[in-house]
């Protein structure tokens, strides 16, 4: 019996990172379905987003709600600036590679900023949920008030961003940009207006995530967003990157094989675990858990 | 492919001359000897004159790593820039090479051998081992296709230092070998220790030197070259342009491939030898994704595909951080920035016909001069 405790305390301990990375996934693949690139700064702007949150909350007083408001208005705002400086001149660039470069570029330009401005000693985030936590089964399971808030928080993200997409007209434009951007000017849309709402929802849902990460592990660095960013990237491609059910899912596995392989395993061997898994799903179906498969045309 | 078009100019009169050439275009190609000569030339003057100045121990401590990643920066350029595959897991192979080749020079410490000839042997143990690697990877791996096997790459090189992280190796005192990944039981002497989990690699030989160093790019370049020009690697480059049609002209898609990424990998590991060899210790989580990343910055912005380019972008970066010292905390924002205004002047479009303009028109001159004469 204590052992189902174990592993049900375990689950929802998976579920809260795997909401963690299915948000951030989801800003990955949002932008890869719409600008098919690798944007590698994302973790970082998860980073900015903590740290203004960390500001506004921890240093200032203001109320949480309104701290990771503002919070992601900034990341909304970094996200379009981005995008316009770094991406948009090399969107027509010869080679895919020349923009994943400028990504890496701004992902080191963001954490070295950071290392400027707030030092290279971590600060400690308080969580911004200041709620009791739920004691199930006599008190043998606890679940804190920080993970229920964050498995909510990604499953209202995940149905109101649906609902977005496949209800609303700037929604429909930003797939059709994503099926073929040649024919949606033809159509009327405006592919680089897409393109920055694209970017900003991203970004917006990357500040979210920053908030909720961070007050789980309350350690923040300027490197803080690096492996959260890597680990969400994966989740993409597990789930078939492009497709948004799919960066849901490929979020919730990864975060609950995560805990329970450093459960159950080896807590230095969790992270191999989770790429070797990664990789035995790629090879028996090469686009991932949801992902389309294109048909190769001569 | 788009992709090819926006190879430098260089890589442009690169690929005009391996038209021209003849169709073996093997070793003893009269065009391709000639370039190799001059590129050869140029890195021996280039060695005589660091050599002889006198140089700060901050810069004579970076003439080995400078040299390692010209050679991370050639062997990556054939996966990326020749089979047109992008692998973020690079570190990953040099990692494995150094672990093998500093455990291997470690064994044979107490030989009666001269030093150079143990190294080389190490190196060999390492470019061997990474190749095996290229192999074992390499199978999975090359059944993906584009940003699929971009992630599988990176992790695989995660997957190998989480391994290497927690890897134990040691000699106990009656001469067996312990290796584990939960530390060491009978191995109690310091010495006898290799490889100490996340503590990493200790008590290296200090084997590497510039010169060796110098002679193995040298020689790496010889054989990427001339892979490039030979029969094989026209193959992998016309898989990268058109995977069908290479297929329908009988190329042996999987064969090639595997050809060009086991070479890539097994330089790779003979470079993490030599990068191990040039410390005291050595973590595994050194060779992170950030290394890979870093390798392929250098591949991208000399060039995807040209060599050469991968020389020069590979110095340049690498003391590029070093040489921005005096600036303090502002160098990584500075290089950061750099970075970004490289790229967007080298590849964007609009300001690619700035360039071309301002290149036709130094050209005129220097033809007219020519003229003149």
């Amino acid at each position: 019996m204590d052992k189902i405790l174990t592993l049900l305390s375990n689950l929802v301990n998976g579920l809260q990172l795997g909401s963690v990375y299915a948000i951030i996934a989801l800003g990955y693949t949002m932008v890869y379905g719409i600008a098919k690139m690798l944007n590698f700064a994302h973790g970082d702007i998860i980073m900015v987003g903590a740290y203004v949150v960390f500001l506004l909350f921890v240093g200032q007083g203001f109320n949480p709600l309104l701290a990771l408001v503002i919070s992601i208005a900034a990341c909304t705002v970094m996200g379009i600036l981005i995008e316009k400086i770094a991406y948009k001149p090399l969107r027509k660039a010869a080679s895919p590679l020349a923009v994943l470069i400028t990504a890496i570029g701004v992902s080191y330009f963001l954490q070295n900023s950071a290392l400027l401005i707030f030092g290279s000693n971590s600060k400690t985030f308080s969580s911004i949920i200041n709620l009791p936590s739920i004691k199930l089964a006599g008190g043998k399971i606890t679940i804190t008030a920080i993970s229920l808030v964050t498995i909510i928080t990604c499953i209202v993200i995940m149905i109101a961003l649906t609902t977005f997409i496949n209800k609303t007209k700037p929604g429909q434009a930003m797939l059709a940009v994503a099926e073929d951007k040649g024919a949606a000017t033809l159509m009327g849309i405006n592919v680089n207006k897409t393109i920055s709402l694209t970017f900003a929802i991203g970004s917006g849902l990357a500040a979210v995530a920053g908030a909720l990460y961070c007050s789980t592990y309350p350690i923040l660095s300027p490197y803080t967003g690096a492996m959260p960013g890597i680990k969400a990237f994966v989740a993409a491609v597990f789930g078939g990157i492009g497709s948004i059910p799919g960066a849901f899912i490929g979020g919730l596995l990864l975060g609950i094989i995560e805990i329970l392989a450093k459960y159950y395993i080896s807590a230095q061997l969790s992270d191999a675990i989770v790429f070797g898994v990664l990789i035995v799903v790629l090879l028996v179906k090469p686009t991932g858990i949801l992902g389309k498969k294109i048909q190769e045309k001569v | 492919m788009a992709e090819k078009k926006a190879v430098g100019n260089k890589a442009a009169d690169n690929k005009k001359a391996a038209v021209k050439a003849p169709a073996k275009g093997g070793i003893f190609s009269s065009r391709n000897f000639k370039g190799d000569i001059i590129t050869i030339a140029v890195l021996v003057i280039a060695y005589f004159i660091i050599s002889n100045l006198k140089l700060s121990s901050l810069m004579t401590g970076l003439l080995v790593p400078v040299c390692v990643y010209i050679i991370m920066a050639m062997s990556l350029n054939l996966t990326v820039g020749i089979l047109g595959e992008l692998s973020l897991g690079h570190a990953g192979f040099m990692c494995v090479g150094a672990f093998t080749g500093v455990i291997f020079s470690r064994l044979i410490q107490s030989a009666a051998m001269p030093e150079l000839l143990k190294f080389i042997l190490s190196i060999l143990v390492a470019t061997v081992v990474g190749a095996v690697f290229g192999i074992i990877i390499g199978i999975p791996v090359l059944r993906l296709n584009g940003d699929y096997l971009a992630i599988v790459t990176l992790a695989f090189g995660e997957i190998i230092k989480a391994l290497l992280n927690n890897l134990y190796v040691g000699k106990t005192a009656d001469g067996s070998i312990e290796m584990n990944m939960s530390g060491f039981k009978n191995v109690t002497d310091s010495a006898g220790k290799f490889v100490s989990g996340p503590l990493g690699l200790t008590k290296i030989p200090k084997y590497a030197t510039f010169e060796i160093a110098v002679v193995m790019v040298v020689l790496v370049y010889i054989i990427c070259s001339h892979f490039i020009h030979s029969r094989d690697g026209r193959a992998v480059m016309a898989i990268r342009d058109n995977r069908i049609a290479a297929e329908s002209v009988g190329i042996n898609i999987t064969k090639y491939k595997m050809i060009a990424f086991v070479l890539s990998s097994a330089m790779a590991g003979a470079a993490g030898c030599l990068y191990a060899h040039n410390y005291a210790t050595l973590q595994a989580v050194k060779f992170d994704y950030n290394k890979s990343i870093l390798i392929l910055v250098f591949v991208v912005l000399g060039g995807i595909g040209n060599i050469k380019g991968s020389i020069v972008s590979a110095i340049i970066l690498t003391l590029l951080p070093e040489l921005l010292r005096g600036i303090g905390n502002y160098r990584m924002l500075i290089y950061s920035i750099l970075l970004i205004v490289i790229m967007l002047i080298n590849w964007s479009p609009k300001s690619r016909v700035v360039v071309q303009r301002l290149g036709a028109k130094i050209k005129g001159i220097f033809v007219k001069e020519k003229a003149a004469v």
